[in-house]
């Protein structure tokens, strides 16, 4: 340290000026410092990209045979990775915002002029841009290993716009356990629960297939009505009214839930 | 002029039953600093916690720069910086992102974040490490980080809690300087701090706090005069120590120290002691701060030169 004059400039003054009020920009800012962080840990996004990708390989070649014979499996699974994909990415979210609720920062965010929860609203926003990284990558090798994706514009936008709602949900329920857990590590841990919902879907295979009870859970699974919507849409098949409004119902029920929880949360946490 | 930009009455918090504020009541004048003293668990981080809008008291009333901190919390974040007891800055970005995230949360304006982020950097040396990953950063940079984070905006009120703790000295100096650049400037500074040094080199007034009560106030010099005058201190030779009040004037210690050789007293060393803020904490608190910190500010402060004491030969005494 050398000099000792910091005596240049206006000093901001009672009352709050303009400037001081919180604003989108704060959100901009924090959006940013998100996103940058995913530039500095590049092998956890590239963990949340490639597996599904690997996945979705895995189940089209090595289990597709199997599952079904008709050789049209490919049509029938990208769907479910797709949602499959949203898991990963809304799971690192998690483990962003714990990190930040155990570090100090969130105090001096908490401290400055700008709204408290603009942190969470940052690592939302960055959560979204990845998953359309990591969602237009696994389309891309959908469509390289024999994905039909034949479906009109407007059901492509349809199918899409509902995986981004069902990416903003989880992202929100991600964030509340962030701020339950006790650590990155911890938070990590409970994510499985959001990476494990596929696999007790109609995902992968049909429900129809699974044994009683799980057949009974996967009828329960919110991932299910969303796959079933999803594939419906790509797949130019009809949608049940009753498949569709109960995956819209789901997915703005958990981002409801979800956001109120993380804004209790962090109000309490901090 | 002593318009009181911080003000607190009757403070209390308690986290179930423990009492952790028992009636804070806090002034601080515009452009003053405070330094909050106090041993570990007195409560300083708490009282700096609810004046900074982050924590609500259960009891009492405080305002800063003439807003509610309960009421007004928004008010009162645009006109503050907090510096924390621990590093709130982020790992994954570099110091110079750091900043500039920070200038641009704080509302500076756009076209002058660059020159302020690098203002700052250089202030707190830290332009070679500009655009490397704080998580790389050594603990006293991460420090000198947190320090430039909470300068960026020119706040009128800056809270720092434990500013210089993990701090090398030339650092901590340094650091002095900035704090008293920061006053010049006109900004009002309460600072939380172990080190009686500290409180003693910056600050106008001390407030001791101990149990979540202030149990005393005033500028340094009358802190002292609560526990008594200059002495002249002799370590027998044998052993013992004693002690001979003195006005620490040339002729008056020349005269105790005719008179020890006079009576024939073997005297080992020999040392003219005012008393410290160490004396002022020991006698209000009944313990001594941390060890460490005292024989940090004690032995190893570079610049013993701006030391205001009277003193002739310094010897630290045994504790
Ligand atoms: N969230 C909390 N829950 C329970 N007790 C708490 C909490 N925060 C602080 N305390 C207690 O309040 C007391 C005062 O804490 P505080 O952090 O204000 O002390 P301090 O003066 O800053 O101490 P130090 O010098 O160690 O930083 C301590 O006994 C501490 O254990
Ligand atoms: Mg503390």
């Amino acid at each position: 340290m050398t000099a000792t004059t910091l005596t240049t400039g206006p000093r901001a003054t009672a009352p709050v000026p303009a400037a001081a009020r919180p604003g989108v920009g704060d959100t901009f800012a924090l959006v940013g410092r998100s996103l940058r962080h995913s530039t500095r840990q590049l092998d956890t996004v590239l963990i949340s990209v490639l597996l599904p990708v690997m996945l979705l390989l895995m189940f089209v070649y090595v289990f597709g045979g199997a599952i079904d014979s008709t050789g049209r499996y490919v049509d029938f699974v990208v769907p479910g990775i797709i949602l499959l994909t949203s898991g990963y990415g809304a799971a690192g979210t998690a483990v962003d915002v714990a990190t930040d609720a155990t570090g100090g920062i969130v105090d001096r965010f908490r401290s400055m002029p700008i709204r408290p929860t603009g942190v969470l609203t940052g690592h939302v926003a960055a959560s979204l841009a990845k998953n359309a990284i990591s969602t237009a990558l696994v389309i891309g090798v959908a469509l390289l290993v024999g994905f039909r994706g034949d479906a009109s514009a407007g059901a492509w936008v349809a199918a899409l716009g509902l995986v981004a709602l069902w990416v903003l949900a989880l992202t929100w329920v991600a964030v509340a356990i962030g701020l339950v857990a006790s650590g990155p590590e911890a938070a990590s841990g409970f994510t499985f629960a959001i990476l494990f919902l596929p696999y007790v879907s109609s995902a992968f295979v049909a429900p129809a297939t699974m044994p009683a009870v799980l057949e009974t859970i996967a009828g329960y699974n919110p991932v299910t009505p969303v796959t079933d919507t999803v594939r419906g849409l790509l797949l130019g098949m009809p949608v049940s009214t009753g498949t569709w409004v109960a995956a819209l119902a789901w997915c703005v029920g958990i981002l409801v839930v979800g956001r109120a929880a993380a804004a209790l949360l962090f109000r309490r946490a901090t | 002029m002593t318009e009181n930009v911080v003000v607190a009455r009757g403070l209390r918090k308690a986290y179930g039953d423990l009492t952790v504020l028992d009636g804070v009541d806090l002034d601080v004048g515009r452009g003053e600093v405070l330094a909050l003293l106090g041993p570990n668990g007195a409560g300083k981080t708490t009282t700096v916690r609810i004046l900074s809008t982050l924590l609500r008291p259960d009891g009492g009333t405080a305002s800063v720069a003439g807003h509610d901190v309960v009421h007004e919390p928004g008010a009162v974040r645009a006109a503050i910086s907090l510096t924390g007891q621990y590093a709130a800055v982020d790992e994954l970005l570099t110091g110079e992102e750091n900043l500039r995230l920070m200038a641009r949360l704080a509302h500076l304006p756009r076209t002058s974040i660059r020159a302020r982020v690098a203002e700052l950097l250089t202030l707190f040396d830290l332009e070679d490490a500009a655009r490397r990953v704080v998580k790389t950063y050594s603990g006293g940079m991460r420090r000198r980080l947190d320090l430039a984070a909470g300068l960026l905006a020119r706040p009128q009120v800056v809270f720092l809690d434990e500013p210089t703790t993990g701090l090398d000295p030339r650092s901590r100096n340094g650091l002095w300087d900035v704090i008293r650049g920061v006053v010049a400037d006109g900004a009002t500074v309460l600072l939380t701090t172990q080190y009686l040094e500290e409180a003693d080199r910056l600050a106008g007034t001390v407030a001791v706090i101990d149990h979540g009560r202030v149990i005393a106030r005033g500028t340094p010099a009358e802190l002292k005069q609560t526990v008594g005058s200059a002495h002249v201190e002799l370590a027998v030779a044998g052993g013992g120590v004693e002690r001979i009040a003195t006005d620490g004037s040339v002729p008056d210690v020349r005269r105790i120290l005719a008179d020890v050789e006079r009576r024939g007293i073997a005297v080992d060393r020999w040392a003219v002691r005012t008393p410290t803020l160490d004396d002022v904490f020991l006698e209000l608190t009944g313990s001594a701060p941390d060890t460490p910190a005292v024989g940090q500010t004690r032995d190893s402060a570079p610049d013993a030169d701006v030391d205001p004491s009277p003193v002739l030969v310094t010897t630290r005494e045994p504790r």
